[in-house]
This record gives structure tokens, C-alpha cells and sequence, in this order.
């Protein structure tokens, strides 16, 4: 992944590009609209001089009560409402050389509660999105098993089935940020991650129906789109609580997450998740493939790599406010919320801290909380009004304590690019804007 | 798949499936260390799948294990066969010397810049097996055509980038074996087991009067960077 780029990110984040950030256009549009609004009608409060369309306001009755909406035929398949276009998956041109193998990212800011909805999940590719007919795809299972066996998609929806609510999070979740911060965006610091409910055969059915051989250890798993990409996977790990899945959110997997079917692998790395799964190999040892040494390996300050990371530790961004969603009403209330989760389990508590880490308040968490699922998060809050430094920070039902960036800088340096899950800072300025800051 | 008539056999061995799955659960996520469950005998879902065919299996059987080669075809070829290929198939994103191009991921030099700054990993400086390098190859490159090449130009175009990082000579045949006995600079540069957590676990975090000195913004160049894109939807 060209994320992986070192060139390229230090290349950026020492150019000072001119370009208007997309908050400060926001920004502009916001205080420009007010203050037309204020000369117009002069002798309102200013929160109604802002309400643009009053014929639609009361005490009118709006144009949408008056009329008759669009029939049952309109949309076989629905989609957002038209005011939602903002809604979407965003990459990041300057990070790949091609938009077949690069990434997008999930809009965390505009979405509530723990599901993302399966259009905004974002998206990594190695090789482009196949299309591929489910009536000519395949799954085989070989190696050292005892039954070599091939499945129809037919077949793999006919085994027990079983559903699980998981995130899934690509290990280079706000590696751009190991040197500074880069992205003024939560959706570019952490948009990496989705939540959706799975379903398919548990991979232990299917292997259990080969018969693994004794001396197995690990297993390979490969996709057929044009990358074919490959993971091994411990065993140990697809005996436990691998799924291989056909259905998202209730209906059959986009294509751009593995139509026809995919391995969930919870709690781990989103690179071994593979997509448009096509063949499941036990062997008695890693394959060393290029997705575990070139690339998803972590540089240490020492020039000696660590492989095999596949744990996702646990991780938290607050969603707002963030830089996509400033305070832009001024001082008073805000409802402060977040997003945190664990490939290790279950989220214990998150702490929030108004004060950069000086002190820090549980928030409350919305049930259920999941294993190896995103967990909502909550505190209402009154703004002052005065500069904040707005952090959360979550913990683990292992106890593990997300840390901070000088903590996980100190044990890896800066140059490992995956697995940074370090507490974000979100700076609020006076005039309600947020920003990515780093804090010491 | 061979299927049981014997309705008591599928039943005992529905139990031991049921008992495997008792025993293989471990709560961490750890790396495969103990004994895995005991396969079942036989089938248990009767009629879903059916056995593989050696054809059908030979046909997408195409990885190679890069620690020792294993599922390295027969066939051979040369740098210099490899190169012909190279500049007509590869060179266009990777450049002609394997320098990259544009933000295209180059495929030598980078050897000595690991602990550096600006750590450049490719074939040479980073990657510890020569095997990978066919197996990668047959499977996704070139980008646009995977899985067109014949094995004989895999073998040549592999050794032209093993040339390119000065670990094979421009004439020499590589084949299987071969390919297996190269030793590749950054060969004992992994560390397969992973360490973490590496930062503070387990204790009470602080709730109140954390900080020893106010907080000290480091980085604050996000805003100013211009690198984040538009919140602009695309038509
Ligand atoms: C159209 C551009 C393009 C062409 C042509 C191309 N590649 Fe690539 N190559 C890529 C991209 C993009 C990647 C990274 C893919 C990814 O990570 O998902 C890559 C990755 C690689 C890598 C892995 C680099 C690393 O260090 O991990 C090797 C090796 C490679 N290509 C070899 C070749 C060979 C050999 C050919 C010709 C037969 C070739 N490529 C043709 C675009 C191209």
C-alpha cells in the first residue's frame, strides 16, 4: 500500500500546499450565510436570521405537507435522502499511485450508533473491486486435510450459519500520523474501520468437514480478484472464531467487501480478512507471503521488523466534535461522542478528557457493548466557549489502557506505520473550529 | 465427500466434532501454539461440497512458500531473458532500473535505510526470502495482466529484479532450486512473535491532576498542511 510510502507521507507533511482545507470552505460558507442573513432581517434573533427556506418554517405549512410523495414503485432499492450526499467515502489522492490498489475512507463523523451502513464501509483493494457471478465462484479447502473439498456458494449458505456484529479495521488506521499530525479530518485519522453484522459458516465447520491433519498449523487464505491476495492465519485463530461470511448488514456482501463471500478473522488486522475468498490452505508453517514481510510488518527503531501483529488494540476517536464537525453554535451544550473498540474483546470504559489529559470523565457506553465490536460512547458537555483539548481514551476487558502517542512512539519510534491506536487530540479553538493537534 | 450410511458413525462422529470445538477455544488471540482439535472421521453436514479434483485443486494451487521454495514449478530463465520482459511489461510503473516511478513502488536500492528517517523497504533492503518474490510475482503482476506470465518468464523476470539489486548475476539460469539458496541482505531482519502490548497495561489509569506540566502542543501542522481532502460529495 502505497500508504506504506514513507517518501511520500514525509514528502507531504513537510509541503505546505496552499489548497483550502475543506473546513475553512466550510467555514467560510458558515460565517459568510450569516451574516447576510443578519443584514437582512436586522431585528432577528440571530439564530433565525441563519434559516434560509422560511416558506417551509412555521408557522407555514411546509411544500412536503401539502403534496403527494413518490409511490412504492419509485425505488426498489433505496438509498440516502438527497440532503445526505455529504454522506460518502472519501480517499486520499496523493496517497496511492493508482485507485485500484489504494484505500477510502468510512465518514465516522456523520454516522451514529455502532452499524455503518454497507455503502460508506471503507474500502481497500489490492487489485480493483472483481466482479464476480456467484454461480462460477468457488471455495476450495486443501492441504494437508484429509478431505479436499470444493464448495458452491449454494453450499457454503447451506451449512449451520451463525451472525456476529464485528468491526473491522485496516492496520493502517491513522498511519499517517505516526511523525505529526497530518489529517485534519476524523474521517482521515480514523475512517479505516467499519462495523457491520456478518454472516456465513463458521471456517471450523468447514475445516472440521476436511478433516485437519494433525500436523496443520496454519492455514492460507487467498482471494480471486487480480491480486489474489494471501494471508496465513494461525489455526488456532480459524478454529476460534473465524467466520467465512456471504452476508453484511442483512444482505448479501458489496462487492467492494468480497461479493461473494469473505473470512471475518475478529479482533485482527483487516489485510487478513480476505476478500472474494477462493481457497483455504493448511500447512504446517507460515507462507511468507509479500502481505506478511513487505508489507502489514512493523518497522522498529532498531531496522528489525515485527511480523505476524495481528491483534487490532484497542482504539477510540471522539466523532464530535471533530474537524468535520465544529462547534458551531457557540458556548453551551454538545453532547460529545465517540467510537472505540478492541480486537482483544470487549470495551470496558472510555475516559474523556476536556483538559488535554489532566483530567478525565467516564462517558457513558450505549448497549450493547460488543466483542470485537465498536462501541458508542457519550458525555454531555457544556462548552465555555474557551480553547479545549479534547482527548478519549479506551480500555480493554483485558485492562489494556489505549495510549498515548509518546507512550506508543517510545516502544516503536515512528516509522512502523501500522498499528498506531494512540489517544487523538482534537483542539477546539475559541471560534468553535477543531483541529488534529498532537500533545506532549 | 465420503458419506457414512451408518447413521450411529456420523452420530459419534458429530460428538467428536462437538468435543474438538470444546477443546480448541481459547480465550486470547494467540498464535497457533497448541495442538489443534482432532479432525472429524468423516463428513457431517452429508451432501453440501463435494471432494476436490487433483485438476481442479492443480489449477489454483499457484503459492509458493517463500521460507524454503516449497511449490516452486519446474522451469528457468535468465536476467537477461528477464529484463527484455521487464522493460516491455514492468517498467512503465516500476522504471526501468526498478527506481519507481512517480508514487509507483520501486523494487531495488533502500539497503542501510532502515533505521533511518526515511527507511525505504524493496526487494533488496527489506524483503527477507527470494521465494516470495515468484510467488508474488506470478500471482498480481504485471498489475494489469496477473497471472499472464509462463513460469519460465516469472523465473527470468524474478532474476532480473534479484539483478537489479546486485543478487544475481545477468547470465545465470535461476531455477527452483536455485531460487531456494538465494539469501536474501534483510533475511534475519523479522521478528515473527508479537511482543505487544509494549506500553503501559493493566494498571488504574489517572482519573485527576494527571499531568505534571500543562499540555504542550507538538504538532499542530494538520490545518495548515492543505493534504486533507474536500468535504465536497463527487457528482
Ligand atoms: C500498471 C503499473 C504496474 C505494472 C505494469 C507492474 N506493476 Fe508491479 N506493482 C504495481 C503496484 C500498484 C504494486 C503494489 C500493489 C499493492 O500493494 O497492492 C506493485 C507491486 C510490485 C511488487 C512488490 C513490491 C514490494 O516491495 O512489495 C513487485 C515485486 C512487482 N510489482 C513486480 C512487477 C513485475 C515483475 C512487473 C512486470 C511483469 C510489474 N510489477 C508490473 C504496479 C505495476
Amino acid at each position: 500500500m502505497a500508504i506504506d510510502d514513507r517518501n511520500e507521507v514525509a514528502r507531504h507533511i513537510v509541503a505546505m500546499r496552499p489548497a483550502a482545507s475543506s473546513l475553512q470552505a466550510g467555514r467560510r460558507g458558515f460565517l459568510a450565510g450569516g451574516l447576510a442573513g443578519a443584514a437582512a432581517g436586522a431585528l432577528l434573533h440571530p439564530k433565525l436570521a441563519l434559516a434560509k427556506g422560511g416558506e417551509n418554517l412555521p408557522p407555514n405549512v411546509p411544500e412536503w405537507t401539502k403534496t403527494l410523495g413518490s409511490g412504492v414503485t419509485e425505488k426498489q432499492y433505496g438509498s440516502p435522502s438527497a440532503f445526505e450526499k455529504h454522506v460518502v467515502r472519501r480517499n486520499v489522492e496523493w496517497l496511492t499511485a493508482t485507485e485500484q490498489s489504494s484505500i477510502n475512507f468510512t465518514p465516522l463523523p456523520d454516522l451514529d450508533g455502532i452499524i455503518t451502513p454497507s455503502g460508506v464501509c471503507f474500502e481497500r483493494h489490492h487489485a480493483g473491486v472483481p466482479e464476480i457471478d456467484p454461480a462460477q465462484h468457488r471455495l476450495v479447502v486443501h492441504g494437508m486435510v484429509d478431505r479436499p473439498l470444493i464448495f458452491t456458494m449454494d453450499d457454503l449458505v447451506r451449512f449451520p450459519s451463525v451472525s456476529r456484529i464485528l468491526f473491522l479495521e485496516c492496520p493502517a488506521n491513522g498511519g499517517m500520523e505516526w511523525k505529526g499530525a497530518q489529517m485534519d479530518g476524523c474521517q482521515f485519522t480514523h475512517g479505516m474501520v467499519h462495523c457491520c453484522e456478518w454472516t456465513g459458516v463458521k471456517l471450523s465447520t468447514l475445516l472440521q468437514e476436511a478433516g485437519v491433519k494433525a500436523e496443520a498449523k496454519w492455514l492460507l487464505a487467498e482471494g480471486a480478484d487480480g491480486a489474489a491476495m494471501t494471508r496465513s492465519i494461525p489455526l488456532q485463530k480459524a478454529l476460534d472464531d473465524c467466520i467465512v461470511c456471504y452476508s453484511q448488514n442483512g444482505e448479501r456482501i458489496r462487492p467492494e467487501q468480497g461479493y461473494p463471500v469473505r473470512l471475518m478473522v475478529p479482533g485482527w488486522e483487516g489485510n487478513v480478512n480476505v476478500k472474494w475468498l477462493r481457497r483455504l490452505k493448511l500447512g504446517d508453517r507460515p507462507w511468507q507471503h509479500r502481505e506478511e514481510t513487505s508489507k502489514y510488518t512493523d518497522l522498529m527503531p532498531d531496522g528489525k521488523a515485527r511480523q505476524f501483529t495481528f491483534v487490532m488494540e484497542a482504539n477510540s476517536v471522539i466523532t464530535a466534535p471533530c474537524p468535520e464537525k465544529p462547534l458551531k453554535f457557540g458556548k453551551g451544550f454538545y453532547e460529545i461522542r465517540g467510537l472505540a473498540w478492541s480486537g482483544r474483546g470487549r470495551i470496558k470504559r472510555v475516559d474523556v478528557s476536556m483538559d488535554g489529559g489532566n483530567n478525565w470523565h467516564v462517558a457513558q457506553l450505549q448497549e450493547p457493548v460488543l466483542s470485537k465490536a465498536l462501541a458508542r460512547f457519550r458525555l454531555p458537555w457544556t462548552w465555555d466557549g474557551a480553547p479545549t483539548l479534547l482527548q478519549s481514551r479506551a480500555i480493554d476487558e483485558s485492562g489494556y489502557v489505549q495510549p498515548t502517542i509518546e507512550q506508543l512512539r517510545k516502544a516503536r519510534g515512528v516509522n512502523s506505520i501500522y498499528h498506531k491506536n494512540a489517544v487523538q487530540t482534537w483542539r477546539i479553538n475559541a471560534n468553535g473550529t477543531v483541529n488534529n493537534v498532537q500533545i506532549l | 465427500m465420503s458419506r457414512s450410511s451408518d447413521r450411529l458413525k456420523r452420530l459419534a462422529a458429530r460428538s467428536a466434532v462437538a468435543l474438538a470445538c470444546l477443546v480448541g477455544l481459547p480465550l486470547a488471540d494467540g498464535m497457533a501454539q497448541s495442538t489443534p482439535p482432532k479432525p472429524a472421521a468423516t463428513s457431517v453436514h452429508d451432501g453440501v461440497g463435494r471432494p476436490a479434483t487433483p485438476a481442479e485443486i492443480k489449477g489454483w494451487d499457484i503459492d509458493v512458500r517463500g521460507d524454503d521454495g516449497l511449490g516452486l514449478p519446474p522451469g528457468k530463465g535468465t536476467a537477461k531473458q528477464g529484463e527484455e520482459i521487464y522493460l516491455a511489461q514492468c517498467a512503465s510503473c516500476h522504471g526501468e532500473f526498478g527506481e519507481g516511478n512517480g508514487r509507483w513502488p520501486e523494487l531495488m536500492g533502500g539497503k542501510g535505510s532502515l533505521t533511518s528517517d526515511d527507511p525505504r523497504k524493496t526487494v533488496g533492503s527489506y524483503w527477507p526470502y527470494a521465494p516470495t518474490l515468484f510467488d508474488y510475482i506470478r500471482r498480481a503482476m504485471p498489475f494489469t495482466a496477473p497471472q499472464s506470465l509462463s513460469d519460465d518468464e516469472v523465473y527470468a523476470v524474478t532474476a532480473f529484479i534479484l539483478n537489479l539489486n546486485d543478487l544475481w548475476p545477468m547470465d545465470a539460469e535461476l531455477d527452483a532450486a536455485k531460487l531456494r539458496s538465494i539469501k536474501l541482505p534483510n533475511r534475519d531482519g523479522f521478528i515473527g512473535e508479537d511482543p505487544r502490548p509494549d506500553t503501559p497495561v493493566g494498571s488504574e489509569p489517572c482519573m485527576r491532576n494527571c499531568r505534571a506540566s500543562p499540555p504542550k502542543v507538538t504538532s499542530d501542522l494538520a490545518q495548515r498542511l492543505g493534504v486533507t481532502p474536500d468535504r465536497k460529495p463527487k457528482d
